[in-house]
C-alpha cells in the first residue's frame, strides 16, 4: 500500500514520531503493547506497513505483534470510518435495548458486520461496558458520548455526523 | 474542608456525568460565580462519582446537601442566582426524592444513600481527587505513615488477615493469605499489581474508584509492597477509561513529589515505585496470569496454576494481585483497626461489598452495601424498585461469570458464600435487574456471545465448547431446538466448568445453569410452543396489525425505523415482515394495542 | 519422594513429577494431545490447553490436567470417574466438532493422535456437536512444508518448536476465541516468512496440519520412465528411523533392507549419501586447516544442513563468510552422480535423475535452489523423506521386516563410520576431526571416538588437542541454541575454530521428515545410539580412507579443494533478511 506513491505507508512525520516513541521505549519491559497503542494511535490503526516498522525497530518477531495485534480487541487492522460509533453491549446497556440500537444503525448504514461504510464515512463495532450504565443505552462517536438513546435517535445521530468535517 | 466559604459546590467528574457535560458546568458554574462576584464565597470542586448516575449530571450544594440532578448547562445561571446569591434552592431541579412534604432534605437522608455504608467509595464524591490536600484531610496517608514507621511486614500482614478482608475481584480469596504467600517467597525482586482491568458488563467500581480516590490505591498497594517486600508495582487498567487513567497518572506524579510515592517514603527508608500499564481490550485479562502475560508484553492468555503468581508471576517473580475495591479498603482497616472492619458483614463475608445497579432499575447507579444486605433491600429500597410499573423477573449477579437469581432468592443475603451457593457469584459486583419484558434465553445467549467473543482460545472446553453452548442457545432462541438438546446443552455446561483453564471458562456456563435452574420453563416454551414469552427473541415473533384495531393513525410507520409499515391515513396499517427488524417501536407506539407479536 | 494414591494404588514419585508422570509409572495410560515433553532435548509443551488428559482429585473443585499438575502428598487421584471420562470424550467431541471428517483422504491417516483419541475413547456413530467450522485457506508455497491451518487444534506444539525451542518465530497464536489459529503474520505463505524448512513443526504436529510436501507421485513417475536412469541416495540418518514405519524397535539400523527395498521399487542404481559426506568431509577438513593456518574467516560454521543455512541467511547476513563453502553432502552427490558417475558409465546427465530420501523436508527446498545445480542441470531432482519412502514401500506392497539384506551399488556406494554419524549431533564434526587431525599432524589416529563431544547437550564445546595446536569446537542443535552461539561469537564471548550445528533437536535423526516419534522422548537417544554402533562396526571409520572417494579424486576431481571440486562441490550464501 502506498499513500504518498513514495514506496512509503504513511507520512514522514507518522514514521518519523513512531520511531522516535519507539527509540524511547523499546528496551521498556514488556512495553510492546504501549508502542502498538501508541502506533495506532499515530496511523489510526495497525496495518501491516506499521507492524513492519514496529518489528524492524524493535527486534520484536512480527508473528508476535501480529499475535498481540489480534488478540486484543482494541488493536484494529483495518481502517476505520472518519466516525467510528462504538455501541456499548454492556449488560445495563443490553437490556435496555442496545442490541436494538446495533440493529438499526446497520441496516441504516447498509452495514452486516464490523465493516466500514462504503463512503469510509462510519464504521460501527459493539464494544464492552464503557462503565456510563447510568446513560445506558450508550454509544460513543469518535470521542462523543451519546447516552439514553432509542431507536428513534439512531437518525439523528446520523444526520449529525454525515455532513460534518472529521 | 475549607470553612472561609459560604457555598462549596461537589460536581461530579465520573464518566457518566462527564459525558453529559459535567465539565461544561463546572467551568459555567466558575464563570457565572465570578460575573456576579461571588466567586470568593463559592468553592467549585470536581469529585468523584456520586453512585446516582441515573440522574446525572449531578450537582450537590453544601451546607444543606442540595441534590441538583440532570442539570443542563442553561440551569447554571439561574442556580447562582437564585440559590447562592438568593438563598433560595431551585425545587424544580433539585431530586425528588429529597423532597418530602414541602421540605427539601439533604441527598444523603434519601434511601438511596441511606442504607449505603461506604468504606471502599469513601471519598468518592466527597473530596477532589485531583488535590492530594483534600485526600490527606481526610486519613490520607495515614495509615501508610504508621505501617512504615511503627510496623514489621508481619505485623502489617497480620492486620489485612485479621480484618478478613477477602478479594473482591471475583472468588473472593482472603486478601491476607495472598499477601503472606507472597511474602513467604524469597526474592530480591517482587511486584504488586493492581488488577483494574474491570471488565464485568455493568461494573464500573473500579473505574469510579479510580477516578474519585486515586491515592487510596496508591497509599494501599504502597502498604502492599512493604508488607510483601516488594519495590515495584504496576497498575493495569482499561484504556478504555481515559479520565481513571489521568486521574490516577497525575495522583502518582503528585504522590512522587510529595514523597509518598519514590525512595525514602515518608521517611521509612522504604522504597517504592508506580507505574500504570493499559489494557488493550480483553476481558480475559482479568485473570491473574492473563494480566501477567499482558504487561509483559504478551497474548493475555492465562497460563495453568499451580505455580500461583504468589510463587511465580510477573518475569516469574513472586507477584501479588488485588483489584482496586481490595486495595481502597486497605487504608479505612488500618485507620480504623481490622476489627472494626470484621464487625461489619457477615460470617465469613466482612466489610462491604461495591454494586453497580443497572438495567430495569429506577435507581441506576453505584452502591456499597454492607455485606449480609439482602437483594430485596438493594433492589427495592436502594434502588427504588423496577420503573415503568413492570414486574421484577431477575437480578444477575457476576456479570458473564455469574447467574440470574429469580424472586424466590430476594430475601439472600449477599455474600461470597450464599452467592455461589446459589449457582450464582459475587463477581466485581455488577447486579443487573431484569424485569418481565427480558427473555431468560436471550439473556443466557447475551452472557455466551460475551465469553465466546472474549475467550482467549487456549482451551478447548472454552474455545469451542463455548461457541457450541451458544449456537445451541441459539438454535433455542430460534426455534431449532428439540426438547432433548436441555439435557445436552446442561451435560456441556458441566464439561466446560470442570475441565476449562482458567476462571473465564469454568464460569462461562453460570448464565445457563441458573436460567435452567431457575427459569426451566421459558427454555421448554421456547423448544415445544415455539414461542418466546417476554417477547424477545426475534425468530419466534411476526409482528401483525390487527386489522379491527388499526384506526390508521400512522404513528407506527412514522417511527419505524426501517419503514416496514405502509398504509395510508385512517385506514389499517401493514407490516412488511421481510423489512421488519422486529425492535419493537411499532408496539411500543401502538396506542390501541394493535400490534401483536 | 511423594508419596500419594492414584486409582485407590499407592505410589511414590520424585518431586516436581507430574500426575501423568505417575499414571505412567503404574501402566495407567491417560490420553494427552497437546503435551511434549523431549526431556534430553529440553523440547517441552506444557501449556494445558487441550485438557485431554483431566482426572479428580479427592478435594479439587474442578478436574485437573494430569501432564501439568504436580503431585502432592497425600493426594487422592481417580482417573476414570465418570466426571473425568466425560469430560476426556467431550473434549475430543469438541475438537471433532470443528475438524474436518475427512479421515479416510488425510495425510495422517492412521498416523493421527486425534484419529486414535477419538478412536480409544470410543467416539462413534454421529458426532456429538455441530456448529461453525474455522476455514482457513491452504498454503503449499514452499516446496518444503503443507499447512492445512483447519486441521489445526491449536495444540500450540508447533510454535513452542518454531518460536521458543527454534526461535525462528513464524508460527505464532493468531485471533482469539474461537477464531485462535497458529499462522504467520499476516497469515503470509511460508515461503515470504523466515521460515527455515527444518520441519520441526510437521514432526510435533499431532493432526495433518502440518505435513511434508509430497514428492511420492513425481518419483512413482520418473522411475516408471524408460528413458531415465534414476539413481537413489539415502541420507546416513534415514537407515536408523525407518525401521519404525514397520513396527520394528526404535533404534533398529536396517540399511541392508532399505537396498533392497530401493532396488525392488525400481531405482535404477541405489546409492549412498554416506559416501557424500566422505567426500564433504575431505573438503570440508582441507577448509578448515587452510582457515585455521591462515587464521583467517574462523570460525569455520558447517553448511550441510540446509535449515541452518537458511537460519544463517535470514538473521546473520553480516556473518555469512563463516560457514564453509561446501555443498550439503546430497548435492555433492547430485552433482558427481550427473558429471564423474555419468561420464564413466557414459549416460547422458540429461538422463540422469538423482533421487534423495533424507531424514529431512528443508532438503526439497535446498535442491530447489538455483545455485546447486552444474551445466543448468540442478544437483538433485527429487527429495522425499524417510515417511515418503516407507509410505512408497506400503503402496508397493512389499513387505519390509522380511527383505534380504543387500548392499549399495557402487561407486557410489562405500563409505566410512565418518560418514554413519553425519546423522547425530556432533558426527559431522568428529568426521571432519578425523580427518583433520591426521592431515595436519601426519599422524595416523588411533583413538576416533571423541566421546568429548558427543551427547545431547544443546550447546557442547570442547579443546581438542592436535599435536600441540588447541583446537577449539563447538556444537549446537536446534536453532535456539545457534542462535545463542551465534549471539556469543557476534558479542566476541566466545571464540571457536569450528562450529557444527544442525537445525533439528538431535541432528538428522531427529529430522523433521523422520518418522513421527510421537512425543517419546527415548526416541533420538535411541536412534542416536544406533549411528555410533554402526560407525563402530565399520571397517573404515575415516572418510579420507573410503577408498572410492580416493578413486573419485584420483580419476575426476584431482586435487581435494582444487578447481574441478571447486566447480561442483562448493556453493555460495545470500543474505536474504526477512
Amino acid at each position: 500500500m502506498c499513500e504518498n506513491c513514495n514506496g512509503q505507508f504513511g507520512t514522514d512525520e507518522q514514521k518519523e514520531k513512531l520511531i522516535n516513541y519507539i527509540s524511547k521505549n523499546k528496551d521498556v519491559d514488556g512495553g510492546i503493547i504501549a508502542i502498538m497503542q501508541e502506533a495506532q494511535s499515530i496511523y489510526g490503526y495497525l496495518p501491516r506497513e506499521v507492524q513492519e516498522i514496529i518489528a524492524d525497530e524493535t527486534n520484536v518477531p512480527l508473528s508476535k505483534i501480529y499475535g498481540i495485534s489480534t488478540f486484543y480487541s482494541q488493536f484494529y487492522l483495518e481502517k476505520k470510518g472518519d466516525f467510528h460509533i462504538s455501541i456499548c453491549m454492556g449488560t445495563a446497556c443490553y437490556v435496555k435495548g442496545s442490541g436494538d440500537i446495533m440493529n438499526a444503525f446497520r441496516s441504516k448504514l447498509g452495514l452486516s458486520g464490523e465493516e466500514t461504510s462504503k463512503d469510509g464515512r462510519f464504521s460501527i463495532e459493539a464494544t464492552r461496558c464503557i462503565g456510563a450504565c447510568g446513560l445506558a443505552p450508550v454509544l460513543t462517536v469518535n470521542d462523543n458520548v451519546h447516552g439514553r438513546l432509542t431507536v428513534e435517535d439512531v437518525d439523528k445521530i446520523i444526520e449529525l455526523y454525515k455532513s460534518k468535517e472529521v | 474542608m475549607n470553612n472561609s466559604f459560604k457555598y462549596n459546590l461537589l460536581v461530579c467528574g465520573g464518566t457518566g456525568c462527564t459525558s453529559s457535560d459535567s465539565e461544561i458546568i463546572i467551568s459555567t458554574f466558575k464563570e457565572e460565580c465570578k460575573e456576579n462576584n461571588i466567586d470568593k464565597e463559592v468553592k467549585v470542586t470536581r469529585t468523584g462519582c456520586f453512585g446516582l448516575c441515573e440522574l446525572g449530571p449531578i450537582v450537590i450544594v453544601n451546607p444543606g446537601g442540595y441534590f441538583y440532578c440532570r442539570l443542563e448547562v442553561k440551569d447554571v445561571p439561574s442556580i447562582v442566582k437564585e440559590h447562592l446569591i438568593g438563598g433560595n434552592p431551585i425545587k424544580d431541579l433539585i431530586y425528588k426524592e429529597t423532597i418530602q412534604d414541602d421540605k427539601i432534605i439533604a441527598f444523603d437522608e434519601t434511601p438511596f444513600y441511606a442504607k449505603q455504608n461506604k468504606i471502599a467509595l469513601r471519598n468518592c464524591g466527597v473530596i477532589d481527587p485531583g488535590e492530594i490536600d483534600e485526600y490527606i484531610e481526610h486519613d490520607g496517608y495515614k495509615a501508610l505513615d504508621t505501617v512504615l514507621n511503627s510496623m514489621t511486614p508481619d505485623e502489617t500482614i497480620a492486620v489485612v488477615k485479621d480484618s478478613g478482608l477477602r478479594g473482591r475481584g471475583g472468588g473472593g480469596f482472603p486478601a491476607g493469605l495472598k499477601w503472606e504467600f507472597t511474602k513467604n517467597n524469597e526474592s530480591s525482586q517482587k511486584y504488586v499489581l493492581c488488577n483494574a482491568d474491570e471488565g464485568d458488563p455493568g461494573a464500573f467500581m473500579d473505574r469510579s474508584i479510580l477516578e474519585g480516590d486515586p491515592h487510596s490505591i496508591i497509599e494501599a498497594m504502597t502498604i502492599a509492597g512493604y508488607a510483601i517486600g516488594a519495590s515495584k508495582g504496576f497498575v493495569y487498567v482499561r484504556a478504555e477509561y481515559p479520565i481513571a487513567v489521568t486521574r490516577l497518572q497525575s495522583a502518582i506524579d503528585v504522590a512522587v513529589e510529595t514523597g509518598m510515592l519514590g525512595n525514602n517514603i515518608l521517611k521509612s527508608g522504604f522504597n517504592f515505585e508506580l507505574e500504570i500499564r493499559l489494557g488493550a481490550g480483553a476481558f480475559v485479562c482479568g485473570e491473574e496470569t492473563a494480566l501477567i502475560h499482558s504487561i509483559e508484553g504478551e497474548r493475555g492468555e492465562p497460563s495453568y496454576k499451580p505455580p500461583y503468581p504468589a510463587e511465580s508471576g510477573l518475569w516469574n517473580k513472586p507477584t501479588l494481585i488485588n483489584n482496586v475495591e481490595t486495595y481502597a479498603n486497605i487504608p479505612v482497616i488500618f485507620n480504623k483497626g481490622a476489627k472494626w472492619f470484621a464487625s461489619i458483614g457477615t460470617e465469613k463475608s466482612k466489610g462491604t461489598k461495591v454494586f453497580a445497579l443497572g438495567g430495569k432499575i429506577k435507581h441506576t447507579g453505584l452502591i456499597e452495601i454492607p455485606m449480609g444486605t439482602t437483594l430485596r433491600e438493594v433492589i427495592f429500597e436502594i434502588g427504588g424498585g423496577i420503573p415503568n410499573g413492570r414486574k421484577f423477573k431477575a437480578a444477575q449477579t457476576g456479570g458473564p461469570s455469574g447467574g440470574c437469581l429469580p424472586e424466590s432468592l430476594l430475601d439472600i443475603k449477599i455474600d461470597f458464600d450464599s452467592l455461589t451457593s446459589v449457582g450464582s457469584m459475587m463477581g466485581s459486583g455488577g447486579l443487573i435487574v431484569m424485569d418481565d419484558s427480558n427473555c431468560m434465553v436471550d439473556i443466557a445467549k447475551f452472557f455466551l456471545e460475551f465469553t465466546v467473543d472474549e475467550s482467549c482460545g487456549k482451551c478447548t472446553p472454552c474455545r469451542v465448547g463455548t461457541m457450541r453452548l451458544y449456537e445451541m442457545l441459539q438454535n433455542i432462541s430460534s426455534g431449532k431446538a428439540v426438547i432433548e438438546d436441555l439435557d445436552k446443552l446442561e451435560a456441556l455446561c458441566h464439561v466446560v466448568k470442570s475441565s476449562s483453564l482458567c476462571g473465564l471458562g469454568q464460569t462461562a456456563p453460570n448464565p445457563i445453569l441458573s436460567t435452567l435452574q431457575y427459569f426451566r420453563d421459558e427454555y421448554v416454551a421456547h423448544i415445544v410452543d415455539k414461542k418466546c414469552p417476554a417477547g424477545v427473541c426475534a425468530d419466534l415473533l411476526t409482528y401483525t396489525v390487527i386489522e379491527d384495531k388499526c384506526i390508521g393513525c400512522t404513528l407506527c410507520a412514522k417511527n419505524c425505523p426501517v419503514d416496514a409499515i405502509e398504509g395510508s391515513v385512517k385506514k389499517p396499517h401493514i407490516i412488511d415482515v421481510d423489512k421488519c427488524i422486529k425492535c419493537g417501536i411499532c408496539v411500543d407506539k401502538c396506542k390501541f394495542d394493535a400490534i401483536t407479536r | 519422594m511423594i508419596n500419594l494414591k492414584i486409582n485407590n494404588i499407592d505410589v511414590s514419585l520424585p518431586e516436581n513429577s507430574t500426575i501423568l508422570d505417575g499414571a505412567k509409572k503404574l501402566g495407567i495410560k491417560i490420553p494427552t494431545l497437546c503435551h511434549l515433553d523431549l526431556c534430553d532435548l529440553k523440547v517441552v509443551n506444557q501449556v494445558a490447553s487441550c485438557r485431554v488428559c483431566m482426572v479428580h482429585i479427592d478435594g479439587y473443585r474442578t478436574l485437573m490436567p494430569a501432564c501439568a499438575t504436580k503431585v502432592r502428598d497425600g493426594m487422592v487421584i481417580q482417573t476414570n470417574t465418570s466426571e473425568a471420562i466425560a469430560a476426556r470424550r467431550t473434549v475430543v467431541e469438541l475438537l471433532l466438532s470443528d475438524h474436518p471428517t475427512d479421515c479416510l483422504i488425510c495425510e495422517k491417516n492412521t498416523n493421527c493422535d486425534l484419529q486414535t483419541l477419538a478412536a480409544v475413547l470410543g467416539i462413534r456413530g454421529k458426532l456429538k456437536y455441530e456448529g461453525k467450522k474455522s476455514t482457513y485457506p491452504i498454503d503449499k508455497s514452499s516446496t518444503s512444508i503443507y499447512r492445512n491451518p483447519d486441521k489445526c487444534i491449536v495444540c500450540r506444539r508447533c510454535e513452542t518448536m518454531c518460536s521458543d525451542v527454534q526461535t525462528c518465530n513464524v508460527l505464532s497464536g493468531v485471533n482469539r476465541g474461537f477464531d485462535t489459529v497458529i499462522q504467520p503474520a499476516f497469515e503470509m505463505d511460508l515461503n515470504t516468512t523466515p521460515c527455515t524448512f527444518c520441519g520441526q513443526c510437521i514432526a510435533v504436529c499431532p493432526t495433518s496440519a502440518l505435513t511434508e510436501i509430497n514428492n511420492v507421485d513425481e518419483v512413482w513417475s520418473v522411475i516408471n520412465d524408460k528413458s531415465k536412469h534414476v539413481v537413489v541416495q539415502t541420507a546416513p540418518a534415514v537407515r536408523f528411523a525407518l525401521g519404525e514405519e514397520f513396527g520394528m524397535p526404535v533404534g533398529t539400523e536396517v540399511t541392508g533392507k532399505m537396498v533392497n527395498l530401493l532396488n525392488k521399487l525400481g531405482f535404477d542404481k541405489v546409492f549412498d549419501t554416506d559416501f557424500a559426506a566422505d567426500l564433504t568431509i575431505m573438503e570440508e577438513a582441507n577448509e578448515l586447516i587452510k582457515r585455521v593456518t591462515d587464521n583467517k574467516n574462523l570460525p569455520l560454521l558447517t553448511s550441510c544442513c540446509p535449515s541452518w543455512v537458511n537460519f544463517i541467511e535470514h538473521n546473520f547476513s553480516d556473518l555469512l563468510y563463516m560457514p564453509s563453502s561446501c555443498k550439503s553432502p546430497h548435492q555433492m552427490f547430485g552433482a558427481i552422480a550427473k558429471t564423474y558417475y555419468a561420464e564413466k558409465e557414459n549416460i547422458d546427465p540429461k538422463d540422469i535423475v538423482v533421487v534423495s530420501v533424507m531424514p529431512c523436508v528443508a532438503k526439497k527446498y535446498e535442491s530447489s535452489r538455483e545455485e546447486l545445480s552444474h551445466n543448468e542441470l540442478k544437483d538433485v531432482d527429487y527429495v522425499i523423506t524417510t515417511r515418503e519412502l516407507a509410505s512408497m514401500c506400503r503402496e508397493a506392497g512389499l513387505p519390509f521386516t522380511d527383505l534380504e539384506d543387500m548392499e549399495f551399488d557402487n561407486p557410489l556406494g562405500e563409505s566410512s563410520g565418518a560418514g554413519t554419524i553425519f546423522g547425530s549431533t556432533g558426527g559431522v564434526m568428529e568426521a571432519a576431526l578425523r580427518t583433520s587431525y591426521e592431515w595436519l599432524t601426519k599422524k595416523s589416529l588411533d583413538k576416533v571416538d571423541f566421546n568429548n563431544i558427543r551427547g545431547l547437550d544443546g550447546i557442547r564445546e570442547a579443546t581438542i588437542d592436535i599435536d600441540g595446536l588447541e583446537l577449539k569446537v563447538a556444537i549446537a542443535h536446534g536453532l535456539g541454541n545457534a542462535r545463542t552461539l551465534l549471539n556469543m561469537i557476534k558479542n566476541k564471548e566466545a571464540e571457536y575454530h569450528a562450529i557444527e550445528i544442525m537445525a533439528c533437536p538431535g541432528g538428522c535423526i531427529g529430522g523433521g521428515g523422520q518418522p513421527y516419534h510421537g512425543g517419546n522422548p527415548d526416541v533420538i537417544s535411541k536412534r542416536r545410539d544406533a549411528v555410533y554402533n554402526a560407525d563402530k562396526n565399520k571397517t573404515r571409520r575415516k572418510s579420507h580412507e573410503n577408498p572410492s572417494i580416493k578413486k573419485l579424486y584420483d580419476e575426476y576431481l584431482g586435487d581435494v579443494g582444487g578447481k574441478k571440486a571447486h566447480e561442483l562441490l562448493h556453493t555460495t550464501f545470500k543474505s536474504s533478511k526477512k
